[in-house]
Formats: C-alpha cells, structure tokens, sequence
C-alpha cells in the first residue's frame, strides 16, 4: 500500500487528528465519555494506520520495540505508583484522598495519572502486538536490537 | 446485526468473516450508545471494529484465506451452544424491566456512586478510576500479561527457527 497517493495524502490528514483525538479521549475523560482504554487504543489505532500506509519500518522510527515494550511496564508501574503514593502520604493503597490537601483535587490527581498509566499499557501492548504480527511476516523477522 | 452473524456463520472466507466481525462491532456499538452507554460502545467501537479488525488481519496474513472443513460433525457443540443459549434467554425473563429505578442494583451501591463525592462528571470514569481502582489495576495488569505472554510466544520462536537455521 505504500505507493498509494490517496492512501498517503489521506493519512497524513487524518493521522494527526486521530493522535490529537486519543489526547482529548484520554484528558477529557473525567467530562464525557473515554478514558485510559479507549485512548490508548486510539492512539494505537492511530499508529497501525501509519504503519500500514507507510511501512512497519517507518512506523518504528517513530514509535520502536523498545519504546512500546517500555510502555508496556511503565503504565503499570505508574498505576501501581498512585497506589504506593498513597500509603506513603497515609491513605490505604490507591487512596486518592490523601494525594493532595483538597481531598476532591486529590481524587482528580489520582484519576489522571491513573488514567494514564491505562492508556499508556493498552497503546503499548497493541503497538507490540502489531509489530509482532507484522514482522512474522517478513522473512527477516524483528530486526536485532 | 443477525444478518451478519449469519453471514458469519455462512462464509468460509476468512477475509470475509474478519470484515464481517468488523461490522458486527460497529453494530453493537449502536446498540450500546442506543443503551447509553457511551463510554462501552467507545471501547467495542475502537477494540472491536478497529484495533482487533487490523491484528485479525495480520493474523491471516500468516496462515491460508480459506477454513478448513472440519472433520467431525457439529452436532454437539451446536447442542451445547443452542442449549447454554436457551438457559440464558430464560435467565433474562427473570431480570427486572431495563431502567426500572426499584431493581435491586439500582438500591445497593450505585446511589453512593452518584452522589458523586469524588466530583468527577463522568460517574463511569469516577466508578471505573476510584471506586474500582482495584478492578482497573488488575485490568491493567491482564492487558500488560497479554502483551508479555505474546512477547514471549513470538520472540521465541523466532530464535527457535533460527537455531533451526544454524543447524542445517
């Protein structure tokens, strides 16, 4: 597909709308409806979308294994980093209540990083998955690292 | 919508059944935003008909487009579908009427969900990231578990063909 002109002209418009519409999903989540899962896999979706159109090659230039196999653990550290947060300032684990002087502001701060640390896991193992299913294809397989 | 799964039960195509099961999703997210719920049909809409479609896709890209007869007749399974089926369709005629404001989950702790006391206006985020905070860790934990196990099933049969490779 990667000398298709429409294909390419029509993704260069769309992709960055589709990444801009995986931040508002996931920073807009507290008011209308989204959150972590559904932006994390906007955000992969968005990506896929990429790499189809352009290559799974240039897709990880922009996004690579490491980078996806990092997120994949990092979002999890980062939620179970609120829980731990928690305890530390004297709540119960993943008590949002104590993570600010304002127990409400406390809550919000907890959900946004949660929220995130979702968003971050799902888009990783998506992209991950996508890389590995694509690269099977290949003779080559992953490239070394 | 059981136009669809029809057609999916027909086709035998698999590229046909993976555009089918795309459809699919798409449909059920109209139904659940027709249900109100919004945020669901946002997931089934962005999993199911998109992410899912595309990785079903690269599956297929690795093994042959069309189903293999089976060698064993139905019969059976089609039994216990048709009957585990039968069961639920009479479970749900015990279920209270849908919004129904009496039903017994509407009287336990969703009235303290909507009071609302993490002030958060999106109450299925609230529920979703601070009421059930354990529920969405573990979720998460199971997302990360599924991606590892795919890491370690791929990546190791590669180095496996290799080794293949070097021996011959």
């Amino acid at each position: 597909m990667k000398n298709d002109l429409v294909l390419r002209v029509v993704g260069k418009l769309l992709i960055p709308f589709i990444l801009l519409f995986a931040l508002y999903v996931q920073f807009h989540g507290d008011y209308g409806p989204g959150g972590g899962f559904q932006a994390g896999v906007i955000l992969a979706a968005g990506m896929v979308f990429y790499a189809l159109i352009f290559g799974v090659d240039n897709a990880r230039r922009v996004m690579s294994d490491w980078l996806a196999e990092t997120m994949l653990a990092a979002g999890v550290l980062i939620y179970a980093g609120v829980g731990l947060a928690g305890l530390l300032l004297g709540g119960n684990f993943l008590d949002y209540f104590v993570l600010d002087h304002d127990p409400v502001h406390g809550q919000h701060r907890g959900i946004f990083w949660v929220e995130l640390g979702v968003a971050i896991t799902v888009s990783g193992v998506m992209m991950k998955i996508f890389y590995m299913f694509a690269s099977r294809g290949d003779a080559n397989g992953e490239p070394e690292q | 919508m059981s136009l669809s799964v029809l057609m999916l039960v027909r086709v035998r195509n698999l590229f046909a059944v993976i555009v089918l099961f795309g459809i699919y999703s798409f449909l059920m997210a109209t139904v659940l935003v027709a249900l109100d719920a919004v945020d669901v049909a946002m997931t089934e809409a962005a999993v199911g008909a998109g992410v899912s479609t595309v990785l079903l896709l690269g599956a297929l890209h690795l093994c042959k487009g069309e189903e293999a007869k089976s060698i064993h007749r139905p019969w059976l399974p089609l039994a216990v579908a048709v009957s585990t089926g039968v069961v639920l369709i009479y479970g749900t005629m015990g279920l209270p009427d849908f919004g129904d404001p009496q039903a017994p989950i509407h009287q336990h702790v969703v009235t303290r969900y909507l009071q609302n006391e993490v002030e958060v206006p999106n109450v299925v985020t609230a529920v979703l990231a601070s009421f059930r905070g354990y529920d969405t860790l573990g979720e998460t934990t199971v997302v990360f578990t599924a991606g590892a196990g795919i890491i370690a099933l791929l990546r190791r049969r590669k180095k496996a063909a290799d080794a293949g490779k070097d021996d011959r």
